[in-house]
Parts: C-alpha cells; structure tokens; sequence
C-alpha cells in the first residue's frame, strides 16, 4: 500500500471542503460519530443536506465564517492506498498555504465552479501547480448540478483552460479534466449518472489508478548529513555514524563517495536501518550511513556519489514565494535553511516580480510583499551544496527565515 | 547480513518520516524531552527514538505528567519500559499543582483532572527549560489537531497561536525559537490511528494490557462506557457492570471511555480497527464537551 499526498485549490465557495467531506463520505471514512455530528450541525443551520465541509473545518473561527483559514490535513484510506489531503484556504491571501500545502504533494486537484469558469484565481492555483512542478494535476469543474450537467459548459471551461496550459513552464505535467457534483456525489468516488457524455474515469478512481513512477520525481542521490551518532560504548566504541535521510535517488554499500564541503572521497562501509544492516538505502528512507575513512563529518554536510556533484557556490539565483508581511528588499539579511543546512544570506537583486495570473513579469522592483513570487539572486557567507529544482525537488528547494523573529518568511526554488 | 533493499510501503514511509524529525530535534535543540504519557502513541515514539539513534541511548529524556488518576496498569508498563531501555524518566504531579493552590480540583459528575495537567506541564517546562517536547498526537485525531504543524511553537505562555502558524515546506523543519519559547513536536502526525497499530503489530511492541479485551467493572452514561472507580464519580443509580472491555486510547481513568471487545491479541485489535464505526475519540470524555473542546485546551497550552 502506498502513501499519496494531494494539494487542493479552489476559490471561495468552489466547494473544496464539501468535495472533501464527499470524498470521505463515499469511501465511508466518515465514522458514525463524525456523521452524527454533521447531521446535527447540518440540521441546526437549517440546512436540507449534509453539510460536508463541517468534516474539515477545524477551527471555530472557520466554522463560524464558512470559510478554511489554515491547512488542515485529512486522511482515509482506501483497499489500495492511503491518502493524505491537505486542504488549503482559497481565500485572496491563498499563495502562501497553497506553496505550503503542494510542496509536500505528488497529486493535486484545482477546483473550478461551473458557473463561473476560469477566473483569475484559477491561473495563479494552476502557477502555483506549475511551480512545484507537481506531477499530476486534476481539474476538477464542481457545482455540475447547477449548470444542467451541460457537456458545453464543461467543454467550455476545457477550452479555457488548455489556453493557460501552452503558458506553463512546466510541460510535462500530466492534466486530467473530470465534470463532478461534490453536494451530488456525481464523478467524486462514484461515476455519475447524470452526465453520460463524460466515460472518464471519477475523481477517486483516477487517483487510485496513478503509479508511483506518475508521481515522484527521480534524481541523484543526496544525503544531507542530520546527526552524527557516536555512543561511546564498549561495544560501538570506535562507531560514527552518520544519520539521514536518502534524497533522490539510493546509496548502496561499497559506493565511492564524496564528503562535500571538503570534498573528501571515501567509501560507504554499512549500511545501517536501526540494528540491521541493509544492502541499499532506497530514496527517502531514515538511515545511518558508516564510511571506510575515519575523516570528520558534521551536520550540514553532504554525502554525494563521486562524479555526480551538485553545483557548490556561495551565490544562487531562485524564484521565491514571499509569505511575510514585512517587505523583502534588497540588502537584507536572512537565514537560509537549505535541507538541513543553515547559512546566512543576502538578499543581492531582486530581477523581476513574475504575475502568478500569467500576465507577465515587472522590473524595477524595490520590494516584495506578502504573497509575491519573484526571481532573486542571494549571497551566501558560506558555501551550499545544491542541484537546480527542476531535476531535485528536494536539494532545489530552500526556506528563508527572519533573523529577528525567527519566523518561515519564504519558500524558494533554485535556478 | 541482510541483502535486501529496503522497501518504501506506507507505513515505512511513515517511519522514516518521524526517524527524520527525531533527529532534526535532537539536533535542532538544546533540551528537547519525550512526552510520555503510557498510552499506545508515546510507546509508539519510544520506540521510533530507539530506531533513530541506534546504537547510541536516546539523547534526551521522558516525562510523564501525572494526573494521580491512572489506570494502574499504565504506570507499571511504564516503570518497566523505562527500566528496559536504561531511559531518564520524569514525573510531575498534578497533586502537587492541586496543592501548591494553582489549580482547583474540579467537582461533580464530570469532574477530570485532564485539563488540570496543562498547570503542571507548563510548570515543569519552565523547571527543566526544555526547549522542545516531543508528543504524540495526530492529525486525525481531532478536528484542531488537523490544523497542527511537526513543529509548533509556543509562547513564553504556551499558548498555540492558531492563526499564525509558521508555514513547513517540504521536509525543512525550522526549530529557531527565541528566548523563552518552545517547540511542541509532533512526529507522528501524519499517521492515523490504524497506521500505530499496524506498527505496533509489526514491530511486536508490547503495550498496557488495558489496551486488551478484559473483563472490567464499568457504568454506562451518556452512551459511553465508565471505569467503575474510586477516581470517577458515580451516581447511585449508576448500576455497576462486569463487562468484556478495553481502551482504544488512553488518559486518565477520568476522561477515557473504554469500548465492549473481545479483541485478546494485536491481531484481532488491528482487525477492530480497521471494522470500527466509531473515532477514536468517540470514547474520550473530554473531547465531549463541546465542538470546540480541543482547540480551548490547546490555545491554553494543552497537549
């Protein structure tokens, strides 16, 4: 059984919380207490349907308004695979929980009212889609039922779409359109009945049918180096090993190496997965790695294959999305975490901000706001071991934070 | 040796996931702590602390904020689990809170000291200075709880700021915390209650025997099943029952339900899981209260 992370991103009123508690109420995730709370709820508000979206919104602040605030995550699980949906808010300030909500997501969804088609919002949800490069991308045309079903309402909103498709950067990622009722239950889990016209697969059907090949990114192997474990017991007296996480691609026993940043070259001796020793550590598995030569490792530092070194530079040029709403000029300070590693970092020139609604760039820019996503060159007081986003999602991708308080201020994806 | 590659399925994946951020705390911290409480979610992070640092002892250690009011069982488990391991365990009691006149013992029929812990947590935070507290809850437990991040500062009071939380983009965890503030930590946020008993079927751990079917001496009210016990109030009419039961979670005897089952072993608990109706929560006391009950205690600095 795998594991399979979708984003989601609608407008106001598109209806992403009740696709979601449709979601879970046709896969029958909903327990017999959560659905008694719904109905009640529903019933007291006066409404004549089941209210799903009281299944997702968590807080009282959203229950209050109608409206989602923060991402929240939700979970269920099929016979094949389990899910995890993070559900972000489509209100004006989206970009900043949206980057959040995709940045750990092969899968995403982007919802659209029949009613009202491609709007503004749905170029920036598809930008932001595009920017972090997520593999399979679902259109999702809700609210069917209030537009007759019609097959050119549908092929409307397709054609609209397709148009903003030739501006991507991103080509290769994989868009299926699918017309569904999430109030209704048409095309969610169950395939509608009232739209003969569409034979395409239903929202979760397409889900479960997706590969794991479909949807994670494949690279070169990188093991940012977490923790260095050394017990100092009799038994593992002389024991260093180094703790971390595979990235990219696998590391195996026997596999020459390179310690960056001193660039020393040594051996992978063992492998370790808690007391056993392992072959091979597979992409994205915790190990502890030991090497032939006794040579001095620190977090921060990076175990790559010999001959398959990522860029290593005091400098790097990336496309932020700025989530603070204190301003981002040029000159200023921050901490830049990159994986594990932290250095400090100066904003150099802000080039241009690029419009996420697909209307261009603008130069001349002195300052990002909350929001923005610009392209940006920083310096480094020290040097980073990194590979450009487009062919590592992992080691192309960093976080700013504020050096005064501490917060996550921005997202960035090398160049 | 083994030779074989390790697999990637979804509850490995998962694993990994809370090894990575185990370690990103014992890195990222001066003096991180272990929230232990006894029940099957903080034996499950035991054991994952053991897997991260092996074969080095777990670098930090377990705390247990004592209400007065547990199932004995729990303590036991506990005592032995610590013992075993060769851990550093803390305890702090809520009796103590209680008569140091900081909190007020609550009164009637659902009287519970589990919101009273949240005093006697805070306190002992400030006593140890721990900088980050590892805890086991889920984002599926609850409705706020879905909200939560892996990494969840709190303020000088230990109050959540829900509404300003800090964004976690893909695996980059950031523990910079100023003077005074700390980390609640959540390693095993992304798995559901199913998920911890697959693992701790797999992984053969062993768990309280409460968490059984046994027979047990119980009341109903409000379609809930109550410990019969000298910690919980009971009313005259409330007629005792000897009954095939046990815990799908456990707090303290106060403000945990226990369910009917027959379920003896890890196998036929899974099974139960898995064929259950009801959340899990269904069968906390405290969660009752009212719809925003969790997201209250958490903003005051609850677990």
């Amino acid at each position: 059984m795998e594991v399979l992370k979708i984003a989601t991103a609608g407008s106001v009123d598109d209806g992403k919380s009740t696709l979601i508690g449709r979601i879970l109420y046709d896969t029958k995730s909903l327990t017999t207490d959560k659905l008694a709370a719904i109905e009640k709820t529903s019933k007291q508000k006066g409404y004549d349907y089941l209210d799903f979206s009281l299944a997702t919104d968590g807080l009282v602040a959203e229950r209050e308004q109608g409206i989602t605030i923060d991402v929240a995550h939700i979970y269920f699980s099929t016979a094949k695979k389990s899910y995890i949906i993070a559900d972000t808010p489509g209100h004006v300030e989206y970009t900043r929980n949206m980057v959040t909500g995709a940045s750990t997501s092969q899968a995403s969804i982007i919802l659209i009212d029949a009613r009202k088609g491609v709007i503004e919002q749905t170029n920036r949800h598809f930008f932001i889609n595009n920017l972090l490069r997520i593999k399979d991308v679902v259109v999702a045309i809700n609210k069917m039922d209030l537009v007759d079903y019609s097959e050119d309402v549908y092929n409307k909103i397709k054609a609209d779409f397709s148009e903003l498709m030739s501006k991507r950067d991103y080509q290769d990622q994989k868009i299926t359109f699918i017309p569904v009722s999430a109030l209704k239950g048409d095309n969610v889990v169950n395939r509608s009945e009232n739209m003969s016209w569409y034979t395409g697969q239903s929202l979760l059907e397409h889900l479960e049918a997706l590969d794991k090949k479909d949807i994670f990114n494949v690279g070169t192997p990188r093991f940012p180096v977490q923790y260095v474990i050394r017990p100092k017991t009799e038994e593992f007296h002389d024991f260093r090993g180094y703790a971390g996480k595979v990235y990219g691609g696998e590391l195996s026993v026997g596999d020459d190496v390179v310690v960056l940043p001193s660039q020393t070259k040594s051996k992978i001796k063992d492998i370790y997965f808690y007391n056993e020793k392992y072959q091979t550590a597979s992409r994205r598995s915790s190990v502890t790695i030991t090497l032939e030569d006794d040579i001095n490792v620190s977090r921060g530092d990076m175990i790559v294959k010999e001959g398959d070194l990522p860029t290593i530079d005091k400098q790097f040029t990336a496309n932020i999305c700025w989530m603070d709403s204190t301003q981002l000029t040029p000159g200023a300070k921050y901490v830049v975490q990159h994986g594990v590693n932290k250095v400090l970092a100066k904003v150099d020139k802000i080039h241009h901000k690029i419009h996420p609604d697909y209307s261009g760039i603008e130069t001349d820019v002195t300052g990002l706001k909350v929001n923005d996503i610009a392209q940006v060159t920083f310096k480094l007081n020290k040097p980073v071991f990194y590979d450009q986003f487009k062919n590592h999602r992992t080691n192309g991708s960093f976080i700013l934070i504020d050096t005064q308080t501490n917060n996550t201020v921005g997202a960035g994806f090398i160049q | 040796m083994t030779i074989m590659k390790k697999d990637t399925s979804h509850i490995n994946s998962l694993e990994n996931e809370a090894i990575y951020i185990m370690r990103e705390v014992a890195a990222q911290f001066e003096k991180p702590v272990l929230l232990f409480s006894g029940g099957k979610d903080s034996i499950t992070l035991v054991r994952l602390a053991v897997k991260a640092f092996y074969p080095a002892k777990i670098p930090f250690p377990l705390m247990h904020i004592d209400t007065g009011h547990n199932f004995p069982e729990t303590i036991e488990f506990r005592d032995k689990l610590v013992k075993e391991l060769g851990l550093e365990l803390i305890v702090r009691h809520v009796q103590d809170s209680i008569d140091e006149g900081k909190v007020k013992e609550e009164s009637g029929k659902y009287s519970s000291r589990n919101s009273l812990q949240t005093t006697t947590l805070l306190d002992a935070i400030e006593e140890f200075k721990f900088d980050a507290c590892i805890g086991g809850a889920r984002r599926d437990e609850e409705k706020a709880r879905a909200k939560e991040r892996i990494f969840s500062v709190r303020d000088d009071f230990g109050q959540w700021d829900e509404k300003n939380q800090r964004p976690e983009l893909f695996d980059m965890l950031n523990g910079q915390i100023d003077h005074g503030q700390n980390v609640r930590v959540f390693p095993i946020s992304n798995w559901t209650e199913l998920d911890v008993w697959s693992y701790i079927e797999k992984e053969n751990i062993e768990i309280p025997s409460i968490y059984f079917a046994h027979k047990r001496k119980v009341f109903l009210r409000d379609g809930l099943i109550w410990s019969h016990s000298e910690f919980v109030y009971q009313e005259d009419d409330e007629e005792v029952l000897e009954r095939m039961v046990r815990f799908r979670t456990v707090g303290d005897m106060s403000c945990t339900a226990a369910v009917f089952s027959e379920a003896t072993d890890i196998a036929s608990v899974v099974q139960e899981i898995r064929d259950s109706t009801i959340s899990e929560r269904g069968a906390r006391i405290d969660d009752k209260r009212s719809e925003a009950a969790m997201e209250k205690r958490k903003q005051q600095g609850y677990f």
